[in-house]
C-alpha cells in the first residue's frame, strides 16, 4: 500500500522536483563553462603532450557529464523509488560494454587480417 | 522538361509492372489464394456488418487483454506464412540431387530462406510473446491496464504495419536475398539494387518502434503499477522474465535501430559505413546487429521460462522450487546475454584473445540456464503432477532445450566453431532452442492461459494431436540436419552434389510435414474449442486450481479487470488468498476510470507504412507526403487532454452480480 | 487509503482495496519518458562506436584537422550550454507559475537552439562544399551522421518546444502540461550530455590525431 501512496504522491510533485534551485542552476553552468572551457584551452594551445591532453579532456568530459546529471537532470537516488538511477547506471554498463568492446573487437579484427599498406590508405 | 518516362519516374518511382512477379507461377497462385481468402473474409466482414464493431471495440482499443490477443492473431497468421516459406525450402532440399535444380530457382530460393528468418522471429516470435506479455502480466500483477494504454495501441499497429510490409514484398517486387540479418556488402547497393533489402529494413525499422515503445510500456508498468504488497520479489516468475526481457529490448532495439538506419545511409545517400571501399567496414555491422542480435534471443526465451515456471508450479501443485535463485538466474541471463555476441562471429578473425573472452562467457551462460532447469525439476519433484497439455509441452521442453543447449556450448567452443560454423549443425542448434524453448513455451502459455481469456479450454484431443506431432515432427526434422552439419553440409544451399546426403534432407522432409499436421492440428484446435465451448466452459475464473493472480478475476476478465485492487501478501497471491479463505467481495462497487479508445495508432501505423513503401520504391513525393501527416497526426493527437472516462457503478455492479450468478450456477452444477 | 476497512480485524488478512482513488494519469510519465531517453541514449552509443572504429578511415582524404574549425564550435557549445541554463530558468518560473516568464524564457531556449542549428549547418555546408562530403570517407560518413543525429534531435527538439508553447498559451500550465514540459527538459539537457560527448571525442580528440 505505501508504494501506491507513493504513486499518488510523485504525480503531485514530481513536475516541480524537476526544476531545482536558480542557485543549482547557476552553479551546474560555472562548473559546465570551466569544464567546457579548459579542454578547448588545451587543445587550441596545443601545449601539453598529446595523449597527456586526450586523457585530461575525457577525465573532464566523464565530469561534465556528472554535472549535467545533477544540476541539470537533477538525477538523485531517491526519484521514482531509485528506477532513474537503476536505468541510468545499467545504460551505462551497456554503453561501455557496447562501445569498449566493439572497439576492442574491431581493433584485434584489423590487427589480424587487414593488409598494414591498406590502412587508411586506399581510395 | 516533362516527359511520359519522367513523369511516370516521378509519381512511382521505381515501380513498373515488371516489379510484380508475374512470371513466377507459385507467387501468382500464392497470390490468387490469397486474394481470394482476403475477399472472402472482407465480404464477409461487409455481410455480417462487423467492421464497426472491429473498428470501436478492437481496432481502437486500449485495452491491454484486447491488444494482447490481436497480437496472438497477428503471430499465428504470421507463422503460416513462416512455415510455409520453411515447408517450400524443406521440399527443394529434399528433391535438387543428382542434377535436379529443385523446383525453386535461386532468385525465389534465396528470397524464401530470408524471409523464413525474418517472419519466425520479427513477426511471430515477437508477437506472440509481446501477446503474451500483455495479456498476462498486468493481470498477474493486479493492475487495470498497462502504464500507457495508447502507447501499446499504438505499438501493436506499428508491429503489424511491419508485417504488412513483409507481406507486400511478396507480391509487388521482392523480398531481401541476404539472410535473415542483411549483411553487408551483399546488403549494399551494389550488390542488391532491388526492392528487397529496402523492404527488410522499413519492415524492421518501423515493426522496431512498436517493439521499443511496448518494452518501455511494460518495464513502467511492472515498476509502477504493481498491487499493494507485492514487493519486487513477490512478483510471479512470468512477471520477473517479462520485466528482464523488457528491459533487454529497450536496451538492444536501439541498437538495430541505428545500424539498420547506417546501412540505409550507405543504400540511399552513398555513404560508407559497410562498404569494401572508402574506409568502410562490412565487419562493423556484423558486430554492431549481433549486440542486437544475441540480447534478442534472450528476448524470446526468457518469457518462455517464465511461462514454464508458472506451469510447473501450477501443475505440480507446489510452490515453484527456488523462487530467489530463479529471479537471480534470470537477471544474471540479462546481463550476461550482453557479453556474448562474437559467438556469432568467431571465424571473423579476431584472433584467440576476443575468441577465448567471448567463448567462456557464453559458456557461462549455460549455468544459470541450468539452475533454472534443476529448478523446475525439483518443483516436479514429489508433486503431484497433472500431465494436461501445458504441463505435456513443459516436459518436452525440458528434454528438448537440454539438448539445444548443449549443442550450444559445442559451439560455443571456438575450434569447434570454426568446422561448424555456417553448417546446417547451426541451424539445427537454433531451432532446437527456438523450437524447443521458445515456440513450446508460447504453445504451453497458450493451452494454460486461454482460458482465461476466453473462459472455455481448449479441447484436449486436438492439443495432444498438435503436440505429439510438433515435438516428434521437430526430432525427425532437425536431428538430420545436426548429422548433415556435422558431415560439412552449410546453411542455404539450394542443389547438392552428393547423392548420399539425400536420405537425410528427406527424413528432415517428413519432419516439416510432420510439424504441418501439428500446425494444422493446432488450428483445428481452436476451431474445435470454439464450437464445444458450452462443454469447455470455465465458470470458475480458476480451472487449473492455479496460484497467481490473473486467476483471481473472472475468464474473461471485465474491461477493468479487478472491481477492487488486490493487496498481495505471498509469492503466489492466488493460492495464498484461496488457502486463508479470501472472500469475494459483493458490494460497495464504485466507477472505475479507465482510459479512452483512440484510432490515431492506426492512423499513425497506416502513415508510416505508406511512408516506408515511398521509400521502398523510391516515390518521395509519397515518403515526404506521408511523413508530414504522420507529424501533424502526431502532434495534433497531444492537443487531446481528454483521454479517459470513468465505468460507471452501476455497470460494475451488473458485471459482478452476473459472475456471483455465474459463481453460484457452477457450485451446484 | 483505507484497505478493506469494513473487514479489517485483528489478525485477519486484507486482499483488497477497498477506499481506493483513481489512479492519476501520468504517474509512469517521468519515469517512461527515462527510460525512452536512455534507449536513445544507446542509439549514439553505437554512433559513437562507429566514429570511433571508423573515424581514423580518412581513405586518403581530409583529415578532421583540415576540417575543424574549433572556435566556431566553441561557440555552438556555448549556445547549447546556455540554451539549457535558459530552459532551467524556464522550468524555475513554471515552479512559480510565472506563465509570462517561463514563456520567454522558452523563447530564448528556442533562439539558442536555432542558432546552435544555424552554426552546424554552415558548417556542414561548408565542408561539403569543400569535397568533405559524406561518401567521401568512413570517418566522413560517420561524422556527419552522428552529429546530424543530435542535430535532429535539436530539431526534434524545437518542434516540440514550440508544440507546447501553443498548448501553454491555449490550456495554461495544467498538470500534463507540466508534464511534458519537464520531459521536454529532460530531453534537452540529455542533449546536452550527448554534446559533451560530440565535442570532446569528435572535435578535440579529432583535433589532436
Amino acid at each position: 500500500m505505501s508504494s501506491d501512496v507513493h504513486a499518488h504522491a510523485d504525480a503531485h510533485h514530481s513536475a516541480d522536483d524537476h526544476a531545482g534551485t536558480r542557485q543549482g542552476q547557476l552553479i551546474g553552468f560555472g562548473l559546465s563553462v570551466v569544464l567546457t572551457a579548459i579542454p578547448f584551452l588545451l587543445v587550441m594551445n596545443g601545449s601539453l603532450d598529446k595523449q597527456v591532453t586526450a586523457l585530461i579532456i575525457m577525465a573532464f568530459a566523464a565530469v561534465q557529464v556528472v554535472v549535467h546529471m545533477i544540476f541539470f537532470l537533477h538525477m538523485n537516488t531517491k526519484a521514482e523509488g531509485g528506477w532513474t538511477m537503476m536505468a541510468l547506471i545499467f545504460t551505462i554498463i551497456m554503453v561501455v560494454i557496447a562501445l569498449s568492446g566493439s572497439l576492442w573487437v574491431m581493433h584485434h579484427l584489423t590487427t589480424n587480417m587487414m593488409p598494414v599498406h591498406e590502412m587508411g590508405s586506399t581510395p | 522538361m516533362f516527359d511520359t518516362a519522367n513523369l511516370t519516374k516521378l509519381i512511382f518511382g521505381r515501380l513498373t509492372l515488371e516489379s510484380l512477379p508475374l512470371h513466377e507461377p507459385i507467387i501468382v497462385g500464392t497470390f490468387a489464394m490469397v486474394a481470394l481468402g482476403g475477399l472472402a473474409l472482407l465480404g464477409a466482414l461487409t455481410y455480417f456488418r462487423l467492421w464497426g464493431y472491429l473498428w470501436k471495440e478492437w481496432f481502437t482499443t486500449v485495452d491491454h487483454k484486447r491488444i494482447g490477443i490481436m497480437y496472438m492473431v497477428l503471430g499465428i497468421v504470421m507463422l503460416l506464412r513462416g512455415f510455409a516459406d520453411a515447408l517450400m525450402m524443406r521440399l527443394q532440399q529434399a528433391i535438387a540431387f543428382n542434377g535436379s535444380e529443385g523446383y525453386l530457382n535461386s532468385h525465389h530460393y534465396d528470397q524464401v530462406f530470408t524471409a523464413h528468418g525474418v517472419i519466425m522471429i520479427f513477426f511471430v516470435a515477437m508477437p506472440l510473446v509481446t501477446g503474451l506479455m500483455n495479456y498476462v502480466v498486468p493481470l498477474q500483477i493486479g493492475a487495470r491496464d498497462v502504464s500507457f494504454p495508447f502507447l501499446n495501441n499504438f505499438s501493436f499497429w506499428m508491429t503489424t504495419a511491419g508485417a504488412v510490409l513483409v507481406m507486400c514484398s511478396l507480391f509487388v517486387g521482392e523480398f531481401a536475398r541476404t539472410g535473415w540479418l542483411a549483411y553487408p556488402p551483399l546488403s549494399n547497393l551494389s550488390y542488391s539494387p532491388d526492392v528487397g533489402v529496402d523492404y527488410y529494413i522499413w519492415a524492421l525499422q518501423v515493426a522496431g518502434v512498436g517493439t521499443l515503445l511496448s518494452g518501455v510500456n511494460l518495464i513502467c508498468t511492472i515498476v509502477k503499477m504493481r498491487a499493494p504488497g507485492m514487493t519486487m520479489m513477490k512478483m510471479p516468475v512470468f512477471t520477473w522474465t517479462s520485466l528482464c526481457t523488457n528491459v533487454l529490448i529497450v536496451a538492444s532495439f536501439p541498437v538495430l535501430t541505428a545500424v539498420l538506419a547506417l546501412l540505409s545511409l550507405d543504400r540511399y545517400v552513398g555513404t560508407n559505413f559497410f562498404t569494401n571501399d572508402f574506409g568502410g567496414d562490412p565487419m562493423m555491422y556484423v558486430n554492431l546487429i549481433w549486440i542486437w542480435g544475441h540480447p534478442e534471443v534472450y528476448i524470446l526465451i526468457l518469457p518462455a521460462f517464465g511461462i514454464f515456471s508458472e506451469v510447473t508450479s501450477t501443475f505440480s501443485g507446489k510452490r515453484l522450487f527456488g523462487y530467489t535463485s530463479m529471479v537471480y538466474a534470470t537477471v544474471v541471463i540479462t546481463i550476461l546475454s550482453y557479453l556474448v555476441w562474437l559467438h556469432h562471429f568467431f571465424t571473423m578473425g579476431s584472433g584467440a584473445s576476443v575468441n577465448s573472452f567471448f567463448g567462456i562467457t557464453t559458456m557461462i551462460i549455460s549455468i544459470p540456464t541450468g539452475a533454472k532447469m534443476f529448478n523446475w525439476l525439483f518443483t516436479m519433484y514429489r508433486g503431484r503432477i497433472r500431465f494436461e497439455l501445458p504441463m505435456m509441452w513443459t516436459v518436452a521442453f525440458m528434454l528438448t532445450f537440454v539438448i539445444g543447449g548443449m549443442t550450444g556450448v559445442l559451439l560455443a567452443v571456438p575450434p569447434a566453431d570454426f568446422v561448424l560454423h555456417n553448417s546446417l549443425f547451426l541451424v539445427a542448434h537454433f531451432h532446437n532452442v527456438i523450437i524447443g524453448g521458445v515456440l513450446f513455451g508460447l504453445f504451453a502459455g497458450i493451452a494454460y492461459w486461454f482460458p482465461k481469456a476466453f473462459g472455455f479450454k481448449l479441447d484436449p484431443f486436438w492439443g495432444k494431436m498438435s503436440f505429439w506431432f510438433w515435438t516428434v515432427g521437430f526430432y525427425f526434422a532437425f536431428m538430420p540436419l545436426y548429422v548433415l552439419g556435422l558431415m560439412g553440409v552449410t546453411r542455404r544451399l539450394r542443389t547438392f552434389d552428393d547423392p548420399s546426403l539425400q536420405i537425410w534432407f528427406i527424413i528432415a522432409g517428413i519432419g516439416a510435414f510432420m510439424i504441418l499436421l501439428g500446425i494444422a492440428s493446432f488450428l483445428i484446435q481452436i476451431a474445435v474449442s470454439v464450437l464445444r465451448r458450452e462443454q469447455l466452459v470455465d465458470t470458475t475464473g480458476d480451472p487449473w486450481d492455479a496460484r497467481t493472480l490473473e486467476w483471481a478475476t473472472s475468464s474473461p476478465p471485465p474491461a477493468y479487470n479487478f472491481a477492487f485492487t488486490p493487496v498481495i501478501h505471498d509469492n503466489d497471491a492466488w493460492w495464498d488468498m484461496k488457502r486463508r479463505g479470501y472472500v469475494r467481495p459483493l458490494t460497495g462497487f464504485k466507477a472505475i476510470h479507465m482510459p479512452s479508445n483512440s484510432g490515431t495508432g492506426v492512423i499513425l501505423a497506416g502513415l508510416s507504412t505508406t511512408m516506408a513503401f515511398g521509400l521502398i520504391w523510391y516515390m518521395w513525393w509519397m515518403a515526404a507526403g506521408s511523413f508530414a501527416a504522420l507529424l501533424a497526426v502526431a502532434i495534433g493527437h497531444t492537443f487531446n487532454y481528454h483521454r479517459s472516462f470513468h465505468i460507471p457503478a452501476d455497470e460494475v455492479v451488473s458485471v459482478e452480480r452476473a459472475r456471483t450468478e455465474l459463481l453460484a450456477a457452477g457450485a451446484k452444477s | 487509503m483505507t484497505i478493506a476497512a469494513g473487514t479489517m480485524k485483528a489478525g485477519e488478512p486484507v486482499f483488497y482495496v477497498v477506499d481506493e482513488h483513481d489512479h492519476p494519469e501520468g504517474s509512469s510519465t517521468m519515469l517512461g519518458f527515462w527510460i525512452y531517453l536512455m534507449s536513445d541514449c544507446l542509439i549514439f552509443a553505437i554512433l559513437f562506436a562507429v566514429y570511433g572504429v571508423l573515424g581514423t578511415k580518412y581513405a586518403a582524404g581530409p583529415a578532421p584537422k583540415d576540417l575543424f574549425d574549433l572556435s566556431l564550435v566553441a561557440v555552438n557549445t556555448s549556445f547549447l550550454l546556455l540554451s539549457s541554463l535558459t530552459y532551467g530558468f524556464a522550468m524555475l518560473s513554471m515552479q512559480q507559475n510565472r506563465v509570462g516568464a517561463m514563456q520567454a524564457w522558452l523563447v530564448v531556449t528556442g533562439l539558442f537552439g536555432l542558432a546552435f542549428l544555424g552554426i552546424e549547418l554552415t558548417e556542414f555546408a561548408h565542408m561539403i562544399h569543400e569535397g568533405a562530403t559524406p561518401q567521401r570517407s568512413a570517418f566522413l560518413s560517420s561524422f556527419f551522421t552522428l552529429v546530424g543525429t543530435h542535430g535532429l534531435h535539436v530539431t526534434f527538439g524545437l518542434v516540440w518546444l514550440v508544440t507546447l508553447m501553443v498548448q501553454v498559451k491555449r490550456f495554461g500550465l495544467i498538470e500534463a502540461n507540466r508534464r511534458r514540459l519537464v520531459c521536454l527538459s529532460m530531453f534537452w539537457h540529455f542533449l546536452d550530455v550527448i554534446w559533451i560527448g560530440v565535442f570532446t571525442f569528435v572535435y578535440l580528440m579529432g583535433m589532436l590525431r
